[in-house]
């Protein structure tokens, strides 16, 4: 492809060549594709890490009394395996999912902003290693909570400027990713392709993308009061200049709602893409899905006081937020409903990724009726900061964005790699996590009914049994992903050729079936027309 | 797929660059800049020099990446939609500013409607004054029940400030009528009224600078003045960075018009800066009503 | 132990909690049976190895319809008790007596208003002892392990008590399952809640914000006691040790009826 350019920026203008050679390929990526695969794989990376945290805490709530830490490092595990599965495995995978699928799925080259694709990658290893250095400077790592409420979270040592610092530059990451996600969807589309033609996947990252640009910088500025409270003597969050802590929470969590609705809604649209495929049937109530999910994303808007009913606000505030949240299980229902619906009288298989979005459907439910729950303040007065909230939210997060991302990788990894994967041992993973999440989550409704707090590395010894049951399923359910990452890089080695459809259901819809196994290296070329 | 063999048509094919080192160049700087903070916070002696360091290297990439573009754009390697792409970019990035200034208005309007009323025995949490057995009224503006920072007085919202308002307001008609002037091509009124802008910028950074300094030195208002000097500080501090970083860009983009770069209708550069200069003028006018006028 | 379920506790307030809880329980319950009746069904009907042809059809208003309008009926029907119950939570007024409590990293302070008595509950000595690391004690060997202090808060039974709560240091929260409330303890506001203990008995709960190191060690007891006993107790106090006066009075306190009263009228 000769130029007539003379310029020096002219000669690595679209050449049909593949990848550059070496580790440039990566450090200097611009390619949808390989920013993608780096994105997944340092989720994977994270989630073995805060996974790992998760076993620490887990081992020392096996019994009553203090076995293994000291309640310090208790804390800096519980407050760190937070941040690293919300910050570093769930979102970066859905990210990493955006990059791969949303150029394929709606007909582009690439995504709009190819430079600035990469930027939004290669900050997150550094903002890690920032969060993660935490733990070994002195004073430790943050020790409270992911939530960081002052006054206690300026108890920290020199970790303090740290962990803020390492907040904004993976909100930098966030908002970047979220801004080349909505202009690839609104400016790159195939021809043809209307808004309420896309893959319902592509709709649910782009409002997803929405919230984040909407809430990161919220975060952002949160974190940046708290700097200034610490250091440069504001007194935003403390009564005896004016301020109130209560307002760092309510800062926090206009954030943090619609956080967890980041972390759901690409979920949403995975399940929507598998269930359709290996059900033989079109997604049921298309337009629905998508009005559902806009619903959902303005409800999670004016909901956040939920998170605070303890904290005495007045009791119309009480009442407004307690409505408005009991509100969002309507939309949630219809996309529950409209699932089912796609299911109903189909023609069932049961592949490892529909197998995931099963398991994603009845556990996702169950931790929406707990959520329901807390929902209702005089009961959240009960429920509030007990195990029955961990429960809760692991039931939408674990089983729910994680098992979905299970999915997602059992769906389209033989489209990336051009290898069928080993459907036996995704089979056994998928039991094993199916019964060990449970085995692991469940009975922490009853420990927190029961009255146990979270947060506290020893309890009195009523709580032993379901604690000890919970710790053996963390353990089984810890180990059983070891198999899923094997099966994930023994199917990027090699495997049997898959074809370009990979699913012989017939119906996998969407452009990205239209290109070859493992696609081009720039997707589509020329842009696919749109019937 | 053949491009047009001219220089000068755009290219056909969505532009992707094959690959670029600015990206990683700019992580590393970000980590130096914030990482060198952070151990500057904690008192390190290398602190400020790691964080200066970082902020040499992003500017170093500032320059390359921004180059590199630059290149690209005059080399006519972008098309219709690379523009667009660029413009919505540009839209949704000014858009994350504004939610990042919501926070602080946020703060603002809490204090004000909430915390304060509360410390002064109003409201819900009414029992908080009886119990700290002391007089304070809340009231506005205020450092609080603790004194925080001691007595201060308040910038006069029809001073300095309405001066600036008028000021800042006057560049959003210099920047709009520049903005017809690339749009006609009449270079010489566009060099010209976007040097004004420029001016008007830099005059508005340095007035307002001229306010902390009569706010620390006369009014004792100061970033340790209570809930007030917090969010008093916060806000126009983070506004007069935003502005001085616009009057950068728009000192950028006016070399660019001297140089010769744009055509009426090939000129994201100047609209993305141009939106950008309305973001914290409208900004501004929050400002001035919220946080000195009401 | 393998309990299951929220125990119902002694109070007005936490057994029309209980009762609100075991209503959304049920109504959830009834709803999985629905929903997942329906996907099993499916699962187990229409299976493509035993042959099952798909249907076509894609979308259904009226069907969209339904199954918006249901589950709003359902919520309403949550919503309403729980906004009576929530009315009832947020009455402090006419109390029988007022107690401040501060949290304190790691303890907690109970001040009773116009009393004079005021004293700190912390962590009993066997209990903090048993839970250091490598303690090498038993947490079975050890009475009430982590839920017993040296002093707890006494009350009497059947008094409609205002505890008003606050911090010297980092956010807590005072929490006794059994009365069913929960409420932070916030530095520099106040906070309150109310309960009327039907039973005498010690009931025990556990600080519920994360408020550091020792979050874990900081439990709550109350000891509610008959009116006698508690008159007793309350003039062997006065007697014995010598209380910081508390900055305001039960009667100011009462006097000044807050907002969230008002609104729940
Ligand atoms: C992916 C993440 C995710 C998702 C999707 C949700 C979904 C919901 N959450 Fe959850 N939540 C979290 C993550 C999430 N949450 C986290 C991380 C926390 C704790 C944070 C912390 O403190 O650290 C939390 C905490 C939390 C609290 C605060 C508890 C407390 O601290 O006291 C509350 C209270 O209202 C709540 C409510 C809800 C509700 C009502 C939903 C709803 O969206 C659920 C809707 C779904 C359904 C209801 C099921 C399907 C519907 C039907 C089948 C229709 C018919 C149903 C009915 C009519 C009932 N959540
Ligand atoms: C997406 C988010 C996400 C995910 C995926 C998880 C996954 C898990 N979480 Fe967590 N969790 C949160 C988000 C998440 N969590 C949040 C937000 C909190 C609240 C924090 C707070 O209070 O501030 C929390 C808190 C929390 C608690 C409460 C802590 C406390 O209150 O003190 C517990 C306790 O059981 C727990 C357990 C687990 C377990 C066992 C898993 C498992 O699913 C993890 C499974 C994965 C692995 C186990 C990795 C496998 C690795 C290996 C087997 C190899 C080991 C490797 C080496 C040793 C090198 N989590
Ligand atoms: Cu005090 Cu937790
Ligand atoms: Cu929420």
């Amino acid at each position: 492809m000769a130029h007539a350019h003379t310029h020096d920026a002219a000669h690595d203008h679209h050449d049909d060549h593949g990848p550059a050679k070496g580790i440039g390929r990566w450090l200097f990526a611009t390619n949808h594709k390989d920013i993608g695969t780096m994105y997944m794989l340092f989720s994977l990376l994270m989630f073995f890490i805060g996974g790992a945290m998760a076993l620490v805490i887990r081992a020392e709530l096996f019994q009553p009394g203090m076995q293994l830490v000291d309640p310090m490092f208790f804390n800096q595990m519980t407050t760190m395996h937070a941040l690293i599965m919300i910050f570093g495995a769930v979102m970066p995978a859905f990210v990493g999912l955006a990059n791969w699928m949303i150029p394929l799925q709606v007909g582009a080259p690439d995504m709009a902003l190819p430079r600035m694709n990469n930027f939004s990658f290669w900050i997150l290893p550094f903002a890690f290693t920032m969060l993660l250095g935490t733990l070994f400077v002195p004073g430790g790592g943050p020790a409270g909570g992911w939530t960081m409420y002052p006054p206690l979270s300026q108890q920290l040592g020199d970790g303090f400027p740290m962990l803020i610092f390492a907040v904004h530059l993976m909100g930098a990451s966030s908002i970047m990713g979220a801004i080349n996600v909505i202009v690839t969807i609104m400016n790159m589309r195939a021809p043809g392709m209307s808004l309420l033609k896309m893959p319902i996947f592509v709709w649910t990252w782009l409002i997803t993308a929405y919230l984040l640009i909407a809430v990161m910088p919220v975060l952002a500025g949160a974190v940046t009061m708290l700097l200034t409270d610490h250091y440069f003597g504001t007194t935003f969050f403390e009564a005896a200049g004016g301020g109130d802590p209560v307002m760092f929470q309510h800062i926090f969590w206009f954030f943090g709602h619609p956080e967890v609705y980041i972390m759901i809604l690409p979920a949403f649209g995975i399940v929507s893409e598998i269930i359709p495929t290996f059900s033989r049937k079109p997604l049921f109530g298309y337009d629905a899905m998508v009005y559902a999910t806009a619903s959902i994303a303005f409800l999670s808007f004016i909901v956040w006081a939920h998170h605070m009913f303890t904290v005495g606000m007045p009791l119309a505030g009480q009442m407004f937020f307690m409505l408005a949240t009991m509100l969002i299980a309507v939309p949630t229902g219809v996309k529950v409903f409209n699932w089912t619906a796609t299911m109903f009288k189909g023609s069932i298989s049961f592949e490892p990724p529909m197998l995931f979005a099963i398991s994603f459907l009845f556990l996702f439910t169950i931790g929406g009726f707990s959520g329901l729950m807390l929902a209702i303040v005089p009961a959240d007065f009960q429920y509030h900061d007990t195990y029955f909230v961990v429960a809760h939210f692991h039931y939408v997060l674990v089983p729910g964005a994680v098992f979905s991302l299970m999915a997602a990788a059992y769906y389209w990894l033989p489209k990336w790699t051009g290898h069928m994967y080993n459907m036996k041992l995704a089979k056994a993973h998928f039991w094993l996590s199916t019964i060990f999440v449970n085995v692991l989550f469940f009975p922490q409704h009853f420990l927190g009914l029961a009255g146990m707090p979270r947060r506290i590395p020893d309890y009195s010894t009523q709580f032993a049994d379901w604690n000890m049951i919970s710790s053996i399923g963390a353990f089984g359910f810890g180990l059983s992903q070891l198999l899923f990452a094997y099966i994930v890089f023994a199917c990027i080695r090699g495997g049997e050729k898959a074809t370009d459809k990979v699913w012989d259901s017939g119906r996998p819809h969407g452009l990205e079936w239209t290109l070859s196994s493992p696609p081009p290296y720039h997707s589509f070329e020329t842009a696919p027309e749109v019937k | 797929m053949a491009h047009a063999t001219t220089t000068h048509a755009p290219s056909e094919k969505y532009y992707v660059p094959h690959s670029s080192p600015w990206p990683l160049v700019g992580s590393v700087s970000l980590f130096l800049t914030v990482g060198g903070a952070a151990m500057w916070l904690n008192h390190s002696n290398a602190g400020p020099w790691v964080m200066t360091i970082g902020f040499a290297i992003l500017l170093f990439m500032f320059a390359g990446w921004f180059g590199a573009v630059i290149r690209e754009s005059e080399g006519r390697l972008y098309n219709d939609a690379v523009d667009r792409s660029f413009r919505m970019g540009m839209m949704w990035f000014i858009f994350s500013e504004v939610m990042f200034f919501a926070a602080f208005f946020g703060a603002l309007w809490y204090a004000r409607n909430f915390s304060v009323p509360w410390l002064g025995g109003e409201g819900t949490r009414a029992l908080t004054k009886i119990l700290r057995g002391d007089n304070y009224e809340a009231a506005w503006p205020t450092d609080g029940p603790g004194d925080v920072g001691g007595d201060f007085d308040v910038i006069p919202a029809f001073g300095l400030p309405a001066i600036n308002t008028a000021i800042l307001l006057t560049s959003g008609v210099t920047i709009t009528i520049a903005h017809h002037a690339i749009k006609s091509g009449s270079r010489g009124v566009l060099n010209v009224f976007l040097g004004l802008t420029i001016a008007l910028g830099f005059l508005f950074v340095y007035l307002q600078g001229m306010e902390y300094v009569e706010a620390y030195q006369h009014y004792n208002l100061k970033l340790t003045s209570g809930i007030y000097g917090s969010t008093f500080f916060m806000l126009t501090g983070f506004h007069g960075f935003h502005v001085t970083m616009g009057a950068i860009m728009l000192l950028v983009i006016w070399f660019r018009c001297l140089k010769g770069h744009f055509t009426p209708t090939h000129h994201f550069a100047f609209e993305g800066v141009a939106w950008y200069w309305h973001f914290v003028d409208v900004v501004w006018l929050g400002l001035f009503v919220f946080v000195y006028w009401l | 132990a393998w309990e299951l379920n929220m125990p119902v506790g002694v109070t007005e307030l936490s057994r029309d909690i209980h009762g609100l809880h075991m209503l959304i329980f049920w109504i959830c319950v009834l709803i999985a049976i629905a929903v997942f009746g329906m996907m099993i069904y499916s699962i187990v009907k229409f299976r493509h190895s035993q042959g099952a042809v798909p249907a076509n059809f894609d979308h259904s208003t009226k069907a969209e319809i339904v199954w918006t309008i249901i589950p709003v009926a359902i919520l309403v029907g949550m919503a309403i008790p729980a906004a009576a119950t929530l009315v009832k939570i947020e009455d402090t007024r006419d109390s029988d007596m007022t107690v401040k409590v501060t949290g304190y990293q790691w303890k907690w302070q109970y001040e009773y208003l116009d009393q004079d008595v005021s004293f700190f509950s912390t962590l009993a000595r066997d209990s903090d002892h048993a839970r250091q690391l490598d303690s090498g004690v038993d947490p079975n060997s050890v009475e009430n392990y982590l839920l017993e202090v040296d002093n707890p808060l006494v009350v009497p039974v059947g008094k409609k008590v205002r505890v008003l709560l606050t911090s010297h240091d980092v956010i807590h929260a005072w929490w006794v399952p059994a009365f069913g409330m929960k409420k932070d303890a916030i530095p520099g506001f106040v906070n309150e809640l109310w309960f009327r203990a039907d039973e005498p008995g010690i009931y025990r709960g556990q600080c519920a914000e994360l408020c550091g190191r020792d979050h874990a060690f900081m439990p709550v007891v109350v000891n509610v006691l008959p009116q006698q006993e508690y008159d007793s107790w309350l003039a062997q106090q006065k007697g014995g040790e010598q209380a910081a006066p508390a900055a305001a009075s039960a009667q100011t306190v009462e006097n000044a009826a807050p907002a969230t009263a008002a609104a729940a009228e």
